[in-house]
């Protein structure tokens, strides 16, 4: 992160240290992946005939990208209102432990709860992957708006990303949509990839890597949240264990 | 469906189903301090669940990318991994490499 203006307000410092984030947002390769994958969502909402607005809307509330396809597709094709909201939260479950796991890098002893309701709703993969491996280098005070600043960062680029899709919904050939919705799982490897630093780290994305098909494949119910559970456990476990005996 | 009707399930079965995991998140982690044991299971937790999700997206893809036959999508991300770390650990590189497969492999497919 580039270094400071020096300033006497603190609101203004917030605001450049926002802003820092915004752009770090900006300049990481996530960010055209969230354009293009919601470029598929923006198209996806056009075609189930929901409006632009809803389109816009939706992106800025739900702010998942699963659970948005789940969202549109389901309501769309005339599912029950219940299923589908237990479909939706279902797909959420992940934004569980990624809140726990960033809060506590930008929450100081005095910080009051009602300024990590922004950052709690902002949290989603790209933000957290991109905060976990910057926030270190931010100083403590400084976190909150910075955590913000990416937040926002990569949802506008999200709605870029709504508003193209939406617009050129009927004109998007097959390969490329395919090759869109290929982003997700190739930029999130890569990047949580780069992110592992202690062994439970590697440990638990390999064996989420395995546990995670074969869970879904014995159709247990909330079977993401059980893989993460297991192995995220065992990879915990095992990084303790080496350390024991070390 | 009306568009107030619309707008009231957006908020009813999208946003409170996915935000009640953020909140239930800003409750929990009130207690806990980072470079806590508690703090790195909870990190270990979520880096296994994405892993998940992205294991599940490649074997069992959404849309049309269900029509690239298994083979190509592993030969993808296989050849999107090893660019990254040849390309001195760049996201960039490896993203274009596993869409540039992949397209490959599907165009060579007659997709």
């Amino acid at each position: 992160m580039p270094p400071l203006p020096p300033t006497d307000s603190p609101k203004r410092l917030a605001i450049a240290v926002a802003f820092a984030g915004f752009r770090a947002a900006w300049r990481s390769v996530l960010a055209y992946v969230v354009i293009g994958t919601y470029v598929g969502i923006g198209a996806l909402t056009h075609d189930f005939g929901f409006g632009l607005w809803w389109a816009v809307a939706s992106t800025a509330l739900v702010w998942a990208g699963p659970a948005q396809v789940i969202l549109v597709s389901a309501l769309g094709a005339g599912a029950a209102p219940v299923e589908t909201a237990l479909a939706v939260g279902v797909s959420s479950a992940r934004l569980l432990p990624m809140v726990i796991s960033l809060l506590p890098l930008i929450r100081r002893p005095k910080t009051p709860f009602r300024a990590l309701i922004l950052p709690a709703h902002l949290t989603a993969v790209t933000m957290w992957i991109e905060a976990l491996r910057l926030l270190p280098q931010v100083p403590r005070e400084a976190r909150i708006p910075f955590a913000n600043g990416v937040g926002l960062g990569f949802m506008s680029a999200a709605q870029v990303g709504t508003l193209v899709g939406y617009y050129l919904a009927t004109s998007l050939p097959p390969l490329l949509t395919a090759g869109l919705l290929f982003l997700t799982p190739i930029s999130f490897l890569i990047s949580t990839t780069r992110n592992c630093r202690l062994v439970s780290d590697w440990l638990a994305l390999v064996l989420g890597l395995v546990l995670g098909p074969l869970m879904a494949a014995w159709q247990i119910g909330l079977d993401l949240l059980w893989t993460g559970i297991v192995a995220g456990s065992l990879a915990y476990g095992i990084h303790r264990l080496r350390e024991a005996f070390r | 469906m009306s568009e107030l009707h619309a707008y009231t399930l957006l908020v009813l079965v999208g946003f409170l189903p996915s935000e009640i995991w953020r909140v239930l998140g800003l409750v929990t982690a009130r207690g806990i301090a980072d470079e806590s044991e508690l703090f790195m299971w909870v990190r270990a937790v979520a880096i296994a669940v994405l892993a998940g999700v992205i294991a599940k997206i490649i074997l069992f893809p959404p849309g049309t990318l269900a029509s690239v036959p298994l083979v190509i999508r592993l030969c993808a991300i296989v050849g999107g991994f090893a660019a990254f770390v040849i390309v001195r650990r760049s996201v960039l590189a490896g993203v274009v490499a596993g869409e540039v497969v992949l397209t490959v492999g599907a165009l060579a497919q007659g997709i």
